[in-house]
Order: structure tokens, then C-alpha cells, then sequence
């Protein structure tokens, strides 16, 4: 009884789903269907078994969860007839996975059937191992599969040879005892055998090195002479595929001889004359025989050089190139790919042809070929190619333009011959497809611009004319240009700089403006770009006074922005214009030159050690806070990379990072800055340099401290420079102003503030004093700031040194990580501690606070406790 | 490798038959079939037989109503298997007289069967096809 003519069931069920509108209604289908086979699993229904499997199976296909009929399955494998075997085989193969326990259980089964007296029963257990064998599976069941190998019907032996690259491929460690059975196979007549035969071969030739030797030396002959019968052999009704016997099998020999001869010459000089014969006889007019034509041009490419065969190759893929056939041409343009490491002046013969594949309508093709493309592109040739390729941006698909822009990007990077080639081709791809390019991209650009000084005036008078014209918005066009008309709007306006190349073209103060000013206000620009053009706008109001006015109302705009990086940069933008004229002008300078091979490293990922900057230091921090944590780091990143050789010297790096002359100014900033500590702060709070080894962690926490203020840590630190009356900040940037307002001449008064409150010890026992200093922000007189000074009074060093702090209720405490951890004996040094207290009932009650210390003596742990009663009244 | 897997998709998306040599959660194929199906049947009759999603080629042919898509390894010669869907196509008409999308339907377990004579484990077993459909018919006969 044939359960599949009889069952008109299956049949009704596949009506039924074909005929749903709906997916919903599909799934009710299925839905009924699954609970109905359900029930006749639980009440353990003989006759329906199969006829249930067939059906999960179409649900299977369907897409929907089937696991329930496993076990069926492996009834079905379990019982005796041969057709509820063969439906039981097929669920298991299509229903299971080698993932599933389940197939554990099948093992005894399978062995069972590959020693049934019934050759098909056979035939159907090795089909079965072969697809779904697991490793375990494989290593119980190799002994008989490597008997089938030798079994008297050749429909068994080839099916035992795929099962046993499954074998081999779960347990490489058996792919020695196939080696033998697999060269007696190469031996067959019967092409089933041969065909299997030789991917078993194939196969073992990549587990095993002894294998490939073996198979050299002995079948290396045999394959040769096999493969010319079969080219010579008369017309086989059987095999035959458009007048050629058997491409499969050609396909099949040619790969394992490439296998065997790459690497060895005398293999491949053996070779030689059959592949020769193979590229010259075979038509090429149908397709099979073009598969063996492709199949014939990767082996003689494989295998070791005979220069007449390669010719034949290139040859052959020349006339492949130029069929009208696409798929002929894909072939193609991926075997040159293989090709152009062997004979790449050959393959740069068809350069205009593959050129025109980059333009095919089909995107198969294009992806190809710009592939090739990119591999073909050298010195000589990068310009024509380039000039092609950016031409082509210009029309090519919006979703082939990311591709595109990245792979012109590259070569343009890599090959230009010289800087202003190089800032032209990428002016292009930026007004083309500005929004495809990469961030490193335009940050690179900006590098290579920023040292190329002869061509400021010229980049960015061409900028300027490239945004006038972009019709949409392509977002890293609008920010390089931004940037240097923030930089070199003087030249852009003076026509400073003029190449012979260029048309002097006229550019009021205004305009200049303008093009900022569109920049900030288009609605689809993104935070950066509006970030960075307004830093632009501060660097114009510098460089065009008579525009000062307009830049500032411009600024202060966004004195109400709802983005608080903009709202930030706007107020203090805002205030350094209005209150800080002496001193704009000087931190507004050009940025220095930035450091090309220093970028060039950092995008190739090897920093060297010596030039960590800061960034480097940050990324190491132990709770992962790192530059990525800061979208507008990367802005100032390029200029943080900057810093030439981290010095102890504070006032080097404000001078690298900030391009602030400071001899300029009227006192040196070092004077107004606490000596040492304050250096450090400074460094700290503008992220830069490295400070020397022994604070290196005390330094990074900081910039970690700061970082949590602020996501722009470093323009933070840029920006929290301007010395502006410290009323106008809230408490979130106040202990920065302290510092930093020292550094104006006109606040020079401010760091005095800090005395107001005398310091007291506020803890002292036989080993360790402590002592308090306060400062607080006039905004805020809640807001207690204490730096705690720790010294050692033993002559003992003590470690892993600890300071807690406790508060009542109405205060709220924040420790700042300390200074060190060691702290050295007899009064030699110090650890120092920030704290930040604020007093909620400010002015009602004191400050009160409990202490604990915690360290090492000689490896043994002391702890000291105590209150601190003695604060100043009015903290 | 060679093959991954081998789908049959009607004009309208719809699967017939798939059958994938590995291992992949019912949610991944879902998603696999949903993404290929959706790149090929945009693709127009002069456009090549080759798509490439992630990190494996898709080769595929139509046959009136129906699509076979072939999933194979980057280094698998693309025009064989194109030879080769032709062949399996010339194999079940053989079997079922012009073969169409309802014979492979209604007749999906023996539409497996022939596959199964022909590939294994993603590798060619058979070229042949009467001696692909021998057991197939000698099956029916018995029955």
C-alpha cells in the first residue's frame, strides 16, 4: 500500500493551505493540522504514520516548528517495511538537526541498516549518516561505512564515499583509514563512483598532508589518463550535456588535479598536456562547456608556472570578458581577481573593459568588478581610473555609492601622487556622496589639508565653491568645509594663496558667513556638524571683526538649544565674545599643523607607546570609559594626536592642543597656577599628554571624573578655559574655573577665592594626619569643595591606603578617586583626595562627617576611624 | 562543501521545497528565505544568475512559474551548478512528465527522494538519471 496514493488527507491539507488568503489564515490551517497529528502520535496510530511525517514535513517547509513528530520519525526508521523506512530517513534528515539529543538514538538504528541484507535499506542509512552524521555518530559508525566502500553494487559505494567526508570532516582523525578504499575508487568505471570517488579524495587531501603526498604519487597518473578518456570518449546518451560527457565530472577532476599540483611541479608538469587539450577542444558556445572552460583557467592558475597554459588562460577569460552573456562575464571578472596575483600585466589589458563592468546595470557584475578594479589601481594608472570611477559616482545607484565612495576613497588615499590631486579627487567624492564617506575619511582629509599650507587658500576657496553648489545635503562636505572656513576664512576671503590654476573669485566677509551660518541652521544637519560649525562661527568673529556682531547673535541663538552640547558651546562661545576680546583672538588661533604619520598610525591601529596621548591613557581606564563614550571627541581627536612628545610641561601642550601663543599673553600662566597640583589638574582637565609615570593613574581618573561631566571631555576643557566670572556657571564645571580662571589676566583674583575658609587637621593620630583645605563656587553655597591632604607620620610606608567618608542625611558626599595608594614614611609626601560635599540644609546645620582609613604596614592591615567636628561654621 | 542548501520558490516567494545541508534554526531559515527570495525574484532576465549574500553565492534559475535557488561556497564553479539545476529540472520531468509548482508540491516527499539520489551532504552524487530515478520507480512499482 503506497501511503501517498492513497492519501488524499496530505493532499487535502496542501488544497486547504494553498487555498489561504491570509497568513492568519494559513497558520489556523496549520494550526488544526498540528493538533490533529498530535493526537494520532498519543494514541500511537500504525497506519497513519507516514502520511502524518509527509505532512509535518510540508509544514516543516513551511516555516513552522515540527519537533514534535521527531520520535515518529524514529519509529519509522525502526520498523521493518521499506517504505516507511524511506519516509522515516527523509523526516530525520529533514526534521533533525546533529544538534538534537534525539539523534543519539538513531545511532543503533543506522548500524542496523548498514549491515541490512536489503542493498536500498543500505543505501537509504548512508544517505541519511551522510547528511546529518554527528562526530560521535561518525566514530561509531566508520567501520562499516569503510566496508561499504568495497560493497559489490556501485550505487552503494558511491553513497559510502560522501559518507565518509562527512566522517572525515567531523573526525579529521580518521581520514587515514579512507586513504586506501579512497584510491581504489579513483580506479571505477562507473561515474557515480568516480564522481564521489574524487571529492573523497579532494577531501582528504585537505585533512591530511600524507594523503595529498599519497595521492601524488600514485593516482596523479591515473586521474590524467581518466580524465582524457573521458574528453576523447564517444557520445555517451547517459552523461551526455550538450555534446560534452559528464561536465560534472570534468568539473570535479579538474579541481582535484589542482588540488595535487599546486605546489608540486612534476604533478603539474604531468598535467600539463591534458589541461592544455582540455582549454583548446572544449566548445564554448553552450554553457557546460564554459563551466569547464572556468573550471580549466583556476587550475592552470593553481597550479605550478607553465607560461604557455597561462597565456591559454588569460586568453580564454578574455573572450569570456567579452561575451555578451552575463554570467559568462561574471565568471570572468572573478577568475581575473585569482589572476592578477599570477599575471597582473595581463589583466591590466582589459582594464577599459572591466572599467565598463563598474557601469553594468547589473549589481552582481559592478560589485565584481569594482572588486578588480581596486585590485588593479596602481601609481601609473590611478588617475585615469580614479577620474573614471568618480564620474561614475555621479550617476551610479544611491545603494552601489557606499561601496563606490569607499573603495575611491581608498585608492585616492593610497596612491595620490601628490596633495592637491589628492584634496581635489576627495572635494569630489565629497559634494558627490558626502554622506557615504566615513568619518577616518574626512578626518584624514582634514590632516592632509591642515599640513598642506601652501594649499589652504586654494582648499578652501574650493570648498567654499563646492558647497555653494551641492544641491543636497552631503554631511562630511558641509563639516570639512566648515572647518577650514573656520580656519582659513581669511585666506578664503583674501584670495591668499592663489594658484596659477585657480579664478580669483570674490568672497565678502559675509558671505563667508553665510556659509556657516546655512550650515548650522539646515535642519538635517547632525550635532556634529552644527558643534563644529559653530566653532567655525567663533573663529570667524576673530578673524572678521566687522562681522563680530552678527557671529555673536548668530551664537547666542542657541543659548536656548534643547541639546545640551550646543546650549554649552553657545553660552561660553557667547561669553568669550562678549566679555573676553583681549583674549579671543589668541584662542581662536589656527589650530597647528596636525600630525600626519601619527594619524596614519593611529588609523593603522599601532600607536608606538612613546606617543600615547591621552586618549591612548584613557581607553585603559578599568570601567571602560573611553573616547568612543564622547561623539564629539573625534573632532578634537585629530588634534589630540597632535601633541609631538607628551613633556612634563604643562604649558607645552595647552600651546599644541589650543594653538595659544601664550608667550602672548601678558603673564605667563604658570604663575597664577598652584604649583604642582594645579599643573596636573590642568593637564588633566584638558585631557592631553601624558603626565609622568608616577601619576599616570591619578591623571587618567581625572580625565574620567571630567569625562562624566561632560561627554566632550576635551572640548569641555577647551571651552571651560574662557575666563569667564565664575556666577555664570552652574556647579557642574565650577572646580575647573577655579583653576582655569587664572589663567586670565582679569580674573586673576579668582583663585583666591579658594582661602576664604581656613583649613583645619581634621584628623591625627601617632601615624597619619589629615588635613582639609575648602574652597567653594560662588554659585552655589551648598557646595563644599575639600581637598584632604593625607601624610604618612611613621617612617614605615604604608599601602593600598584608603580613604571612606561617611555623612549624615542631609549632606550628600562624592569622593573623587585619590592621588595614589602608597603613601612613603616620615613625612615625605602625600596623597591628596577631592571631595565634594553639598549641604542641603545649608546655613541650619554643620558639616559633620566620619572617617575611616584603611592600609598596609609590613603586610598588615591597620584601620583608624574618626569624626571630623571641626569643620568651619557656614560650609 | 560545495552546496548549502537548495530552495524551490514560486513566483510569489512562496517555498516548495527546501532542503539544507547545514545546520540552521527554523528562525534562521525563515529569515535566510525571506532575504534571497527577496534579492533574486527583484532581479531582472538579462541581469547574471549570481547574487552574493553574505558570505556565500546564490545561484539561481527560473523555470516558468518556479525559481531554483542553489546556495554554494565562494569558491563553487557557478556555471556547473547552473548545469546542475537544469539537470535536476530535466530529472523530475522525466519522472513526472513537464514537471510544474504542483508536482513538486503534491509530490514534495518524492521530489526529496530524487535529491537525495543526487546530492548528499552538499556534494554530487549522481549525474545520471535513470540512475538517479531507478529506486525512485523501482519504489513505486513495489507499491
Amino acid at each position: 500500500m503506497n501511503p501517498f496514493s492513497s492519501g488524499t488527507r496530505l493532499r487535502d491539507m496542501i488544497r486547504a493551505i494553498r487555498a489561504c488568503k491570509t497568513a492568519a489564515e494559513e497558520r489556523a490551517v496549520i494550526r488544526k493540522e498540528c493538533a490533529a497529528i498530535r493526537a494520532a502520535i498519543d494514541e500511537n496510530d500504525h497506519d497513519y504514520r507516514h502520511r502524518n511525517l509527509a505532512k509535518l514535513m510540508f509544514i516543516h517547509m513551511l516555516g513552522y516548528p515540527t519537533h514534535f513528530g521527531q520520535m515518529e520519525c524514529l519509529k519509522l526508521i525502526a520498523s521493518a517495511g521499506f517504505p516507511e523506512k524511506r519516509i522515516g530517513y527523509l523526516g530525520l534528515m529533514l526534521l533533525l538537526d546533529e544538534r538534537q539529543e534525539v539523534l543519539m538514538l538513531v545511532t543503533n538504528s543506522l548500524k542496523q541498516d548498514l549491515n541490512h541484507s536489503n542493498q536500498y535499506i543500505v543505501g537509504l542509512a548512508l544517505c541519511a549518516l551522510g547528511n546529518i552524521c554527528s562526530a560521535e555518530m561518525a566514530r561509531d559508525l566508520a567501520p562499516e561505512v569503510e566496508r561499504l566502500l568495497q560493497f559489490r553494487d556501485p550505487n552503494i559505494r558511491k553513497k559510502a564515499a560522501l559518507c565518509s567526508i562527512r566522517i572525515i570532516r567531523k573526525v579529521p582523525d580518521l581520514a587515514e583509514n579512507f586513504v586506501n578504499p579512497a584510491a581504489s575508487l579513483l580506479k571505477e568505471k562507473h561515474h557515480g563512483v568516480m564522481i564521489t570517488g574524487v571529492q573523497l579524495c579532494t577531501e582528504l587531501c585537505k585533512h591530511s598532508p600524507e594523503a595529498l603526498e599519497y595521492f601524488r604519487k600514485k593516482s596523479t597518473e591515473a586521474i590524467v589518463k581518466t580524465l582524457k578518456d573521458l574528453v576523447n570518449s564517444p557520445y555517451a546518451p547517459e552523461y551526455d550535456i550538450a555534446g560534452i560527457t559528464d561536465p560534472f565530472l570534468h568539473i570535479r577532476m579538474l579541481k582535484f588535479l589542482r588540488v595535487l599540483g599546486q605546489g608540486d611541479a612534476d604533478a603539474s608538469d604531468y598535467m600539463n598536456d591534458i589541461l592544455a587539450q582540455v582549454a583548446t577542444k572544449t566548445e564554448s558556445n553552450k554553457n557546460a562547456g564554459n563551466a569547464i572552460l572556468y573550471e580549466c583557467v583556476e587550475t592552470i592558475m593553481s597550479i605550478e608556472d607553465s607560461g604557455g597554459l597561462r597565456v591559454l588562460a588569460i586568453n580564454i577569460l578574455g573572450r569570456f570578458l567579452s561575451n555578451r552573456d552575463n554570467n559568462i562575464r561574471y565568471v570572468a571578472l572573478n577568475m581575473l581577481m585569482k589572476a592578477i596575483t599570477v599575471d597582473g600585466q595581463a589583466v591590466q589589458r582589459h582594464r577599459t573593459t572591466i572599467l565598463e563592468c563598474v557601469k553594468d546595470s547589473d549589481a552582481s557584475i559592478r560589485k565584481r568588478a569594482l572588486e578588480l578594479v581596486y585590485l588593479l589601481v596602481n601609481e601609473s594608472n590611478v588617475k585615469p581610473l580614479t577620474k573614471e570611477l568618480i564620474e561614475y559616482l555621479e550617476v551610479a545607484d544611491q545603494e552601489f555609492k557606499g561601496d563606490l565612495t569607499a573603495k575611491i576613497c581608498s585608492i585616492v588615499a593610497k596612491y595620490s601622487p601628490e596633495k592637491i590631486w589628492y584634496i581635489d579627487q576627495m572635494l569630489k567624492v565629497l559634494s558627490e556622496a558626502g554622506n557615504f564617506v566615513k568619518d577616518e575619511v574626512w578626518h584624514g582629509l582634514i590632516v592632509v589639508i591642515s599640513n598642506a599650507s601652501d594649499l589652504h587658500g586654494y582648499t578652501v576657496r574650493a570648498l567654499y565653491k563646492a558647497f555653494q553648489i551641492s544641491n543636497e545635503q552631503q554631511e562630511s562636505l558641509v563639516r570639512v568645509a566648515v572647518w577650514c572656513i573656520g580656519e582659513y576664512g581669511d585666506m578664503l576671503v583674501n584670495n591668499i594663496g592663489m594658484l596659477d590654476i585657480e579664478d580669483p573669485i570674490v568672497v565678502t566677509e559675509a558671505d563667508a558667513v553665510d556659509i556657516v551660518e546655512t550650515a548650522i541652521k539646515r535642519h538635517d544637519s547632525d550635532l556634529t556638524t552644527k558643534a563644529m560649525a559653530m566653532i567655525a562661527l567663533l573663529k570667524l568673529s576673530s578673524r572678521f571683526p566687522s562681522c563680530s556682531e552678527r557671529i555673536n547673535n548668530l551664537i547666542a541663538q542657541y543659548k536656548g538649544s534643547l541639546v545640551l552640547e550646543l546650549q554649552q558651546r553657545s553660552i561660553e562661545f557667547n561669553s568669550i565674545i562678549a566679555s573676553h576680546q583681549n583674549m579671543k583672538s589668541v584662542l581662536v588661533e589656527r589650530m597647528p599643523v596636525l600630525d600626519e604619520a601619527t594619524f596614519i598610525g593611529k588609523r593603522a591601529g599601532n600607536i608606538p607607546a612613546s606617543l600615547s596621548t591621552s586618549n591612548g591613557a584613557a581607553i585603559n581606564l578599568p570601567n571602560g570609559v573611553s573616547k568612543s563614550a564622547a561623539p564629539l571627541v573625534d573632532l578634537l581627536d585629530l588634534s589630540s594626536d597632535d601633541v609631538p612628545v607628551p613633556s612634563s610641561s604643562g604649558s607645552d601642550f595647552i600651546q599644541d592642543l589650543l594653538g595659544l601663543d601664550l608667550s602672548a599673553a601678558p603673564e605667563q600662566p604658570g604663575n597664577n597656577l598652584a604649583p604642582k597640583s594645579g599643573t596636573d589638574v590642568l593637564l588633566d582637565l584638558l585631557s592631553i599628554g601624558t603626565t609622568p609615570p608616577v601619576q599616570s593613574t591619578a591623571s587618567a581618573t581625572d580625565i574620567l571624573s571630567n569625562q562624566e561631566k561632560s561627554p566632550t571631555s576635551q572640548l569641555d576643557g577647551l571651552s571651560s578655559l574662557s575666563p569667564l566670572p565664575a556666577s555664570k556657571f552652574p556647579a557642574a564645571v565650577s572646580p575647573t574655573i577655579d583653576l582655569l580662571g587664572g589663567l586670565a589676566p582679569n580674573v586673576a583674583s579668582a583663585d583666591e577665592n579658594g582661602s576664604v575658609y581656613p583649613s583645619i587637621v581634621a584628623y591625627e593620630s601617632g601615624s597619619l594626619r589629615i588635613t582639609f583645605d575648602f574652597s567653594k563656587t560662588a554659585g552655589s553655597p551648598q557646595t563644599t569643595l575639600i581637598h584632604a591632604t593625607f601624610k604618612n607620620l611613621s617612617p614605615n610606608i604604608y599601602s593600598n591606603f584608603i580613604f571612606q567618608a561617611a555623612v549624615p542625611k542631609f549632606l550628600q558626599l562624592h569622593l573623587d578617586p585619590a592621588s595614589g595608594s602608597t603613601l612613603p614614611g616620615s613625612g615625605n609626601g602625600s596623597i591628596t583626595q577631592k571631595l565634594r560635599v553639598t549641604n542641603n540644609q545649608h546655613g541650619k546645620k554643620h558639616l559633620v562627617m566620619r572617617l575611616r582609613i584603611a592600609y598596609k604596614v609590613d603586610d598588615k592591615d591597620i584601620l583608624e576611624e574618626g569624626q571630623v567636628s571641626n569643620f568651619p561654621r557656614n560650609l | 562543501m560545495g552546496i548549502r542548501f537548495i530552495l524551490m520558490v514560486n513566483k510569489q516567494g512562496q517555498t516548495r521545497l527546501a532542503q539544507y545541508y547545514e545546520n540552521l534554526t527554523l528562525e534562521e531559515r525563515r529569515a535566510l528565505e525571506g532575504e534571497i527570495v527577496r534579492k533574486c525574484l527583484a532581479r531582472n532576465e538579462q541581469q547574471c544568475s549570481f547574487v552574493e549574500h553574505r558570505n556565500y553565492k546564490i545561484v539561481y534559475r527560473r523555470y516558468a512559474s518556479l525559481f531554483f535557488l542553489v546556495g554554494v561556497d565562494n569558491d563553487e564553479n557557478e556555471l556547473a551548478i547552473l548545469e546542475f539545476i537544469h539537470l535536476l529540472v530535466e530529472t523530475m520531468d522525466r519522472h513526472f512528465g513537464n514537471v510544474c509548482e504542483l508536482d513538486i508540491m503534491f509530490h514534495l516527499e518524492k521530489a526529496h527522494f530524487m535529491l537525495e539520489e543526487m546530492v548528499m551532504n552538499g556534494c554530487i552524487v549522481e549525474t545520471s538519471k535513470s540512475n538517479i530515478l531507478s529506486p525512485i520507480q523501482l519504489m513505486e512499482k513495489s507499491s
